[in-house]
């Protein structure tokens, strides 16, 4: 089946979105045209700053999630490691997990501001803990035959880490990057669209308010497609990362 | 009793330390009120009944959309497994509506559907992607000689469906629920703080615009409850319901 198969309804939407607007079936108070939510995000684009605003998201995005995942992956390790470590933080994952991690932004706007840094601990505490989670069960996983053999070949306990653990737990981990990823975006948005002065989703509320709505569909679908573009672009690296592994990933 | 008490001692230390902290002076309480202002508060709500109605406007909200979600992805989700046209028709929708970020499209839904009902459409649309999603991998999967069994034996296919299939992939459908319910609640949470009404979350936007944090770690507090409360409720139903399934043997041979 072809890709222009494949996405046929996807057009045929669009189109139809499109024509609606056009014939005027729908208000343009409504719903912008897709030409003119085109055209205005190429404005915004090269003659204004979504450009910078798309840079403050990305950036704040990519240091809470880059955190978490550093930070989480430790810990998860830490965790399948050492019995005293699993016995100390076992009972605050159970706790912290099932919070709703949205609801971290009013209080980390009260302790760090409404700047970067409380959007990037939102990222990094709501990603953390299905980081530690995932890396955690990955690395209780590991086939004991293979830690047996490393063992008798007298393998330090670094090396063992190594070339050990964090590959044979790598299929976990990367599920868990894949689910926190997902998480990481919506926070983003949800805390810029809260309370910022900066980012995509600062620049969605104000052009909301503003009542340029054909922009505000442009900023929209600017976040959605990162959001979309990141998974894709995760996904072809995970199916890459995990060649070497035997049948399906 | 031991047992329980070695396995919540960081909890419990976390509990103490924070009350301490916050008693003794070391940091604001402005920043952190203590665990006993913060149960004070609860109280407080609870007497005043504000605590029932804005837990129970959340409530209300996060079942109402699970449950539409629940009813619209299930059967999608189902109908994209068996149906090619639908496949063909939907899968594009889904593969590439699930993972954008549903929640900017929040100020769409305001305009469109305005500040009460925008909560819950916005919630049953997040909710619905990760459902369709597992039940349609679920009924992809369904082991083929199950389904050659069932021809055999001449059942009809409304029958194959009804005692192979769905039995199959109930299962699955539970992962997907066990998922999306989560992600409602992120949701519910997000559009109550950005679009105000009743419920948990524009109780803790209005704490931290106000400068009353005892009020946002309620908020927090409740906020967590409920996902906790949810969690065990839907690994029970899921228990109860897959009582015959292999899954739950295995558990239970496991906690024998």
């Amino acid at each position: 089946m072809s890709l222009l198969v494949r996405y046929l309804p996807l057009l045929l939407a669009l189109a139809a979105w499109e024509g609606a607007s056009r014939l005027g079936l729908i208000s343009q108070g409504l719903l912008p045209g897709l030409s003119e939510v085109v055209e205005r995000w190429a404005y915004l684009m090269f003659s204004s700053d979504l450009l910078y605003h798309l840079g403050v998201s990305l950036y704040r995005e990519a240091a809470g999630f880059l955190l978490s995942v550093v930070i989480g992956i430790a810990l998860g390790v830490a965790m399948a490691w050492s019995l005293r470590v699993r016995e100390c933080l076992e009972p605050l994952v159970t706790l912290t997990y099932p919070v709703p991690k949205s609801a971290l932004i009013p209080i980390l706007i009260v302790w760090l501001g409404i700047g970067h840094t409380s959007k990037v601990a939102v990222i990094f505490l709501g990603c953390l803990l299905p980081m530690v989670i995932s890396t955690y069960h990955g690395a209780r996983g590991v086939d004991p035959h293979l830690l047996w053999v490393g063992r008798n070949l007298r393998m330090p306990a670094l090396r063992l880490l190594t070339r050990i653990v964090l590959p044979a737990a790598l299929p976990d981990i990367l599920s868990g990057m894949r689910i926190a990823l997902a998480v990481s975006f919506v926070l983003l948005v949800s805390s810029e669209l809260l309370i910022a002065r900066a980012g995509l989703g600062f620049l969605i509320s104000f052009l909301g308010e503003a009542g340029e709505y054909a922009s505000m569909f442009a900023a929209i679908l600017t976040v959605a497609g990162l959001g979309f573009a990141a998974d894709r672009a995760f996904q072809y690296g995970m199916h890459r990362v995990l060649r070497w592994q035997q049948g399906p990933a | 009793m031991t047992r329980w008490l070695r396995r919540s001692y960081s909890v419990l230390f976390l509990l103490v330390l924070w009350e301490a902290v916050s008693r003794g002076g070391l940091v604001n309480p402005y920043f952190l009120p203590s665990a006993t202002a913060v149960a004070g508060r609860l109280w407080g709500m609870l007497l005043t009944g504000g605590l029932a109605v804005d837990l129970g406007a959340t409530v209300l909200r996060v079942l109402l959309a699970f449950g539409v979600a629940a009813g619209l992805g299930i059967p999608l989700g189902i109908a994209m497994g068996r149906l090619r046209t639908v496949r063909w028709l939907a899968d594009p929708f889904v593969s590439v509506g699930f993972p954008m970020p549903k929640v900017s499209f929040l100020p769409i839904f305001i305009l469109w559907f305005g500040y009460d009902l925008s909560k819950i459409l916005l919630t049953t649309v997040a909710a619905v992607f990760p459902i369709v999603a597992a039940t349609h991998a679920g009924v992809a999967g369904v082991d083929r000689s199950l389904l050659w069994v069932g021809q055999n034996l001449k059942m009809r296919e409304g029958r194959i469906f009804l005692r192979i299939v769905l039995p199959a992939i109930l299962p699955q459908i539970f992962n997907g629920l066990q998922i999306a319910f989560p992600v409602g609640l992120i949701v519910v949470v997000v559009t109550e703080m950005l679009t105000g009404g009743r419920g948990v979350g524009t109780v803790m936007m209005m704490g931290a615009r106000f400068g009353d944090s005892p009020a946002v770690f309620a908020g927090l507090v409740l906020v967590a409850a409920l996902g906790l409360a949810s969690l065990k409720g839907l690994a029970a139903i899921r228990a109860r319901l897959l009582r015959w399934h292999q899954e739950t043997r295995a558990a239970e041979m496991a906690a024998a």
